[in-house]
C-alpha cells in the first residue's frame, strides 16, 4: 500500500482479497467504535468536569431502551462479521476437485515437498499460477504450521494426522513461507518461499526432475514392504482388496462405518488393529518405525491411484 | 482449633453463619474436585471411544473381584461415616469415635487392596513406562489405558489418604470432647468429603473395570 | 459512622516483626504480602520482556542464542500469566477490599487465605528454580509433543510451579465465594453490592471451575514426560489436540479471571470520580456473570488452524462473538455514567479512562480473531500478541494501577504524590500504545510470533515497538518509587480522601485489624452519591 510503510502483505491468492476486505471492514468498525467511545469520554469528561466540591450530579439509574440498543446493534454487527468470516473459512476448507496435489512433510526445521511427478524440493515450492494446489501435509515430529501471508492461509501440521490446505496463486512471484507454530530452537529459521511461475515455465521446471513419481514410489514401497503379499487383486487375499477402497464408506469390526480417507489409510498402516475392516483377522503387523512420513504419503497416494480406471491393475475387481 | 461450644470464630457473627459458611465452602470445594477429576474422565472417555478394543482387552487384566470388593467396602464406609455424623448430631461421643474408627478401618482396607492390585500390575509389567509389556499389536493403546487407570485410581487413592488423615484428626478431636450437638461442623464437612470420594469410585469402577464383561 | 480519628492501632501498627506478617490471618496483611510478591514477579517478567524487545531491535538474532531467546519468551509468558495476571487484582485488591466492602471483619477462611499465599510463594519458587537451573523453552502453552518428548528443558519443574500456584488461585476463589454469600453486613442485599464485588464473585466462579482442569492437565503432562507415556504423543497412540483442548478449557476462561476484577475496579473508579451511580448497574452486574458463563464455551477459538471440524469451529466462533457483547455493554454503561456527572481528573480516573479506551481497542480486535476466515491469517502472528497485550496490559494492568492509586490511602494511610502519578499514567499510556500498536501491523503483514529473528522488512515496526517498551518500562518504575517513598514521607491520609461512597471508606485509613469499630448497617444503594447527607449509622 505505502511504499515505505506497508500495511498489507502482497495479495497473491484467490482468497486473499476476501480476507483483506473483511479485515478492512473490521478496521472500520473498530475505528468507529473506538472513536465513538474515546470521543464520548473526552466530550463528557470536559463538559461535565467538576466545577466545585459541592457538585451534586443527577441520579440516573439507567435506561432499558439504551441497554437494548447497545446490545442488539453490536450483536447484529457481530453476526454479520461471523457469517462473513465463516464463509471465507468454508471456502478455505474446501479444495476444488481439480486441485493439483503436492505432498508436504514438515520436520524440525525444514519443509520437504514432493510433487506427484516425484520431483522434490526443500523449503521452496514451485507452483503454477492460476491453478488450485492442494497440499497434503504430515509432520515427522512436533506441531508445525504452514503459513503464507501473501495467500492469507495457514494450516497447522499436527503429528499423527494428515492435514490438507489449498490455495490458488493469482500472480507470479516469490512469496514467503513461515512456520507459524513454535517448534523448538530453530522455529524462526523454518522458513522458505513459494515460487509461483507461469504454467509453461512450471511444466518445464517439473520435467527437470528425475526419479519416480509419487505414485510409482508408493508402488515400489508397496512391493518392498511386502504389502502385496496380503493385499491382492483377488478378495481371497489375507487382507482387504485396496483397489477402489479409497473414499468409500467401510464397515469396521466394531460395527461402525468410517470413510476410508488418507487419515484412515495412514492409521491402518501404523496401527492396523485400530480400525479393522470386519471379516478379517488381526494379523497385519504394524509398520510404525519402518516407514517415514514421506513414505506413508507415497503409499497413500499409490492406494488412492488404485481407484483410477487406467491403473496398473490388469483386472477390474469390485469390492463386495 | 478453638473451643467452639457456643462461640464461633472471630470473623463470624454467629455459630449459624460459621456453620453455613463451612458447608458452602465444602460444596464449592467439591465442585472444584469434580472438575479436577473431570479432566481425567474426559481424557478417558475420548480414548475409550477411540480404542475400544484395546481398552476392553487391557481392562480384562484388572481383577473384577478386587474392584467389586473395594466398591462394597467404600459403600460400607460411607454408611459408617453417615452414622458417625448422626452420632455427632446426637452428642454420642463414644459412638461417634467408634464409627469414625470403623470408617478409617474400611478406608484402609480399600487402600490395602489397591496396594495389592498395584503390586500385581507391577509384577505383570502393566505399569506404564519403561517396563510396560502388553501382548499383541495393541500395546501402545493398552499403555494409554493403564496410564489413565493409574492416574485416576492414584488420584482417588491420594484423596482417600487425605480423607483417612482427616478422620484420624477427627478421632483425636472427638476423644477430647470437641464436638457437641451445637458444633460438629468438621465431622459433617469431612463426611461430605468422604461421600464425594466414594462417589468418584462409584464412577471409576464401572468405567475402568466393567468394559465388555459378559 | 464515618470517622476521621485513627484507632489506637491500625492493622499495620498492631504488631511488628517478621512473624506477625508471615503468620498473619488478617486479610489486609495477606494482601500486602501478595502485593510485594506479585510486584517481584512482575519485575522478573518485565526483565524478560525487556530482553525480548532488545533482541528484536535487529532482524538477526545477535544478542542471544535461539535456545535462550525461546526460553525468555516462555518464562515471560509463564511468569506474567500465572504469577502476575491471574493473582494480581484478586489477591491484592480483592483480598484487601472484599471484607471491607461488605462490612465484614475478615474473609470466611483466614487461614486458607494465608495458605493460598504460601502456595503462591512455593509455586513461584519452583518456577524460579526452573529458571535458574536452565529455563524452559516450550512457550507458556506447553504444546505437545514438543513439551513432552522433544524439549530438553525444565518442563516438569515449571509445570509443577504452575500447578501449585493454581491451587493458590482456587483457594482465593473459594474464600471469596463463601464470604460474599454468607458475610454481607445487615442490609447489604445482592443488588446493593459494589460492582467490584460482583466482578470478583464472577471471577471466583471461573477460578473454582476452570483451574482444576489445567491442574490435572499439567499432572498428565508431567507424568507423560517423566515416564515416557503416550497420552499426548502420537507416536504412542496419543493425541496432541487433546492436550490443546484440555489446556484451553482453562486458559481461555483464565483471561476472564484476569479482566473481570479489572472491570470491577473500573466501575468503582468511574462511580467515585463522576460522583454518580454506575449507569445500568444491574446490567453491569449481570454481564459479569454472563462473561463468566459464556467464557467456558469458547476455548477452541484458539484452535481454528489445527484442523478441528469446521462445524465445531462455527460454534466456537459464534459463541466467541456472543461473549464480546456483555463486555461491550459494560463499556457503554461506564461511558454513560459520565453523562451529567461531576468528573475529576485524579490519577485513578485517568487510569480508568485509559482502561476503557485500550480495552475497547483490544476487545474489538478480538472480533478479528473470532472470525474464522480472518483468524487463519493472523493466528500465531504478532496480531495475536498485540490483541492480548491490549486487553491484559492496556486493560488489566491499567485497572490494577488505577485501583492501587485509588485505595493506596486506605491501604497505607498515606497519600501518593499526585503530580508524579499523573505524569507516570501519561508515560504508561504513551509507552504502551507505541509498544503494542505496531504489533497489530506486524501481525497482519505476516510476522509470526515466537520468532528469534525475522525478515528485514519487519524491522521498522519492531524498532518502534522496542522504543515504546523502554518508555513503558520507565512508566512502571516511577510508581514503584513513589509508592515506596510515600510509605515514609507521604502525607497522612483521611478516612475518605476521595469523598467516596462505600463501606471501605467508612473506617479509618489504614483500618483497624477488625476493619470496623462498629458493625456497619447498610441502608442505601451502592454509589448513593445523590443523597444529601451521609447516614449516621
Amino acid at each position: 500500500m505505502f511504499e515505505n510503510f506497508p500495511l498489507f502483505p502482497e495479495s497473491a491468492s484467490t482468497l486473499s482479497g476476501r480476507v483483506d476486505a473483511l479485515y478492512i471492514f473490521l478496521v472500520a468498525v473498530s475505528l468507529f467504535f473506538s472513536l465513538l467511545i474515546a470521543g464520548l469520554i473526552i466530550y463528557f469528561a470536559i463538559k461535565y468536569r467538576r466545577r466545585s466540591a459541592q457538585d451534586s450530579p443527577k441520579e440516573i439509574h439507567g435506561s432499558l431502551a439504551l441497554e437494548l440498543t447497545w446490545s442488539i446493534i453490536p450483536l447484529g454487527i457481530a453476526m454479520v462479521i461471523f457469517v462473513w468470516g465463516a464463509s471465507i473459512y468454508f471456502s478455505m476448507r474446501r479444495p476444488p476437485e481439480s486441485a493439483m496435489d503436492v505432498y508436504v512433510v514438515g520436520k524440525q526445521w525444514m519443509w520437504k515437498f514432493q510433487h506427484t511427478s516425484g520431483r522434490r524440493e526443500i523449503n521452496e515450492l514451485h507452483i503454477p499460477v492460476g491453478r488450485p494446489v492442494k497440499l497434503t501435509m504430515a509432520s515427522e515430529d512436533v506441531i508445525h504450521s504452514f503459513f503464507v501471508p501473501a495467500f492469507r492461509v495457514k494450516q497447522d501440521v499436527v503429528p499423527g494426522y494428515y492435514r490438507t490446505m489449498w490455495f490458488q496463486a493469482t500472480k507470479p512471484g516469490k512469496y514467503k513461507l513461515f512456520c507459524a507454530e513454535y517448534c523448538g530452537t530453530k522455529h524462526a529459521g523454518m522458513t522458505g518461499q513459494i515460487v509461483v511461475v507461469e504454467p509453461g515455465e512450471f511444466q518445464t521446471w517439473l520435467s527437470g526432475g528425475s526419479g519416480l513419481s509419487v505414485v510409482a514410489s508408493g508402488e515400489k514401497l508397496f512391493q518392498d514392504l511386502g504389502c502385496v503379499t496380503c493385499h491382492k487383486l483377488e478378495p481371497t487375499g489375507r487382507g482387504p482388496v485396496l483397489h477402489g477402497l479409497f473414499g468409500k464408506e467401510v464397515q469396521l469390526q466394531s460395527g461402525e462405518t468410517v470413510v476410508a480417507d488418507e487419515n484412515y489409510l495412514r492409521e491402518s498402516i501404523l496401527n492396523p488393529q485400530a480400525k479393522m475392516l470386519s471379516g478379517y483377522q488381526p494379523i497385519m503387523p504394524t509398520y510404525q518405525g519402518l516407514i517415514t512420513e514421506e513414505g506413508l504419503l507415497q503409499i497413500v497416494a499409490y492406494i488412492k491411484s488404485l481407484n483410477a480406471p487406467s491403473s496398473t491393475v490388469t483386472q477390474e475387481v469390485s469390492l463386495k | 482449633m478453638s473451643e467452639a461450644h457456643a462461640s464461633h470464630l472471630h470473623q463470624f457473627d454467629s455459630p449459624e453463619q460459621q456453620r453455613e459458611s463451612a458447608s458452602l465452602g465444602m460444596w464449592v470445594f467439591i465442585a472444584q474436585e469434580i472438575m479436577f477429576f473431570g479432566g481425567l474422565f474426559l481424557a478417558y472417555v475420548v480414548y475409550r471411544n477411540l480404542y475400544h478394543d484395546a481398552f476392553a482387552a487391557a481392562s480384562h487384566h484388572l481383577d473384577l473381584r478386587f474392584g467389586a470388593f473395594n466398591t462394597a467396602v467404600l459403600i460400607a464406609s460411607s454408611l459408617t461415616m453417615a452414622l458417625a455424623v448422626h452420632a455427632a448430631q446426637l452428642g454420642h461421643r463414644k459412638v461417634l469415635v467408634s464409627f469414625l474408627i470403623a470408617t478409617i478401618f474400611l478406608g484402609s482396607v480399600f487402600l490395602g487392596v489397591k496396594v495389592v492390585e498395584y503390586h500385581d500390575k507391577f509384577v505383570h509389567h502393566l505399569v506404564p513406562g519403561a517396563n510396560f509389556q502388553f501382548e499383541g499389536p495393541l500395546e501402545h493403546q493398552a499403555e494409554i489405558f493403564y496410564s489413565l487407570y493409574f492416574a485416576m485410581t492414584g488420584l482417588h487413592a491420594l484423596h482417600m489418604v487425605v480423607g483417612v488423615g482427616l478422620l484420624a484428626w477427627l478421632v483425636y478431636a472427638a476423644t477430647r470432647g470437641r464436638y457437641t450437638p451445637e458444633y460438629y461442623s468438621p465431622v459433617e464437612m469431612s463426611g461430605l468429603y468422604w461421600h464425594f470420594v466414594d462417589i468418584v469410585w462409584i464412577f471409576l469402577f464401572p468405567f475402568l473395570y466393567l468394559i465388555s464383561r459378559h | 459512622m464515618t470517622t476521621n480519628s485513627s484507632p489506637k492501632f491500625n492493622y499495620l501498627d498492631v504488631a511488628y516483626g517478621v512473624k506477625s506478617w508471615l503468620l498473619t490471618k488478617d486479610h489486609k496483611r495477606i494482601a500486602i504480602l501478595y502485593l510485594i510478591s506479585v510486584t517481584f514477579f512482575f519485575a522478573v517478567g518485565g526483565v524478560f520482556a525487556s530482553l525480548i524487545r532488545l533482541e528484536l531491535i535487529t532482524p538477526e538474532g545477535d544478542i542471544f542464542q535461539s535456545e535462550n531467546y525461546n526460553k525468555m519468551f516462555t518464562m515471560h509468558g509463564v511468569i506474567m500469566v500465572f504469577l502476575f495476571m491471574i493473582p494480581a487484582i484478586p489477591a491484592v485488591l480483592g483480598n484487601f477490599l472484599v471484607p471491607l466492602m461488605i462490612g465484614a471483619r475478615d474473609l470466611a477462611m483466614p487461614r486458607i487465605n494465608l495458605l493460598s499465599w504460601y502456595l503462591y510463594i512455593i509455586g513461584g519458587l519452583f518456577t524460579i528454580y526452573a529458571m535458574v537451573s536452565g529455563g524452559v523453552d516450550t512457550g507458556w502453552t506447553f504444546y505437545t509433543p514438543y513439551s513432552t518428548t522433544y524439549s530438553n528443558t525444565h518442563v516438569i519443574a515449571t509445570g509443577l510451579g504452575a500447578f501449585i500456584v493454581g491451587f493458590s488461585s482456587i483457594l482465593t476463589g473459594l474464600n471469596f465465594i463463601v464470604t460474599i454469600h454468607k458475610m454481607r453486613a445487615p442490609g447489604l442485599t445482592w443488588f446493593r453490592l459494589p460492582l467490584f464485588i460482583w466482578a470478583h464473585y464472577a471471577a471466583s466462579i471461573i477460578m473454582i471451575l476452570g483451574t482444576p482442569v489445567i491442574a490435572i492437565t499439567i499432572v498428565l503432562l508431567a507424568v507423560e514426560r517423566a515416564f515416557h507415556l503416550g497420552i499426548f504423543n502420537p507416536a504412542l497412540g496419543g493425541d496432541p489436540l487433546l492436550f490443546q483442548h484440555l489446556f484451553w478449557f482453562y486458559s481461555h476462561p483464565a483471561v476472564y479471571i484476569m479482566i473481570l476484577p479489572a472491570m470491577g475496579v473500573v466501575s468503582e473508579l468511574v462511580a467515585c470520580f463522576s460522583r454518580k451511580r454506575i449507569f445500568g448497574y444491574s446490567f453491569v452486574a449481570y454481564s459479569s456473570l454472563a462473561i463468566a458463563a459464556l467464557g467456558f464455551f469458547v476455548w477452541a477459538h484458539h484452535m481454528f488452524t489445527t484442523g478441528i471440524s469446521a462445524y465445531a469451529a462455527l460454534i466456537f466462533s459464534v459463541l466467541s462473538f456472543l461473549v464480546a457483547i456483555p463486555s461491550a455493554i459494560k463499556v457503554f454503561n461506564w461511558t454513560a455514567t459520565l453523562y451529567k456527572g461531576s468528573i475529576s481528573y485524579d490519577t485513578p480516573m485517568l487510569y480508568a479512562f485509559g482502561f476503557i479506551g485500550l480495552f475497547t481497542i483490544g476487545g474489538l480486535t478480538g472480533l478479528f480473531l473470532a472470525s474464522m476466515g480472518l483468524d487463519l491469517h493472523v493466528h500465531d502472528t504478532y496480531f495475536i500478541v498485540a490483541h492480548f497485550h491490549y486487553v491484559m496490559v492496556g486493560g488489566t494492568i491499567m485497572a490494577y494501577l488505577g485501583g492501587l492509586h485509588y485505595w493506596w490511602p486506605k491501604i497505607s494511610g498515606k497519600q501518593y504524590p499526585e503530580g508524579w502519578a499523573r505524569f507516570s499514567a501519561l508515560v504508561i499510556f504513551i509507552g504502551f500504545n507505541l509498544t503494542f500498536f505496531p504489533q497489530f501491523l506486524l501481525g497482519y503483514l505476516g510476522m509470526p510470533r515466537r520468532y528469534h529473528f525475522y525478515p528485514e522488512e519487519f524491522q521498522v515496526l519492531n524498532v518502534m515497538s522496542t522504543a515504546g517498551a523502554s518508555i513503558l518500562g520507565i512508566g512502571y518504575l516511577i510508581p514503584l518509587i513513589y509508592f515506596a517513598w510515600s510509605m515514609r514521607y507521604g502525607k497522612a491520609a483521611d478516612a475518605n480522601p476521595w469523598a467516596a461512597k462505600g463501606l471501605e471508606w467508612e473506617t479509618s485509613s489504614p483500618p483497624p485489624t477488625e476493619n470496623f469499630l462498629e458493625q456497619p448497617v447498610v441502608k442505601e444503594e451502592a454509589y448513593a452519591y445523590a443523597k444529601e447527607e451521609p447516614e449516621v449509622v
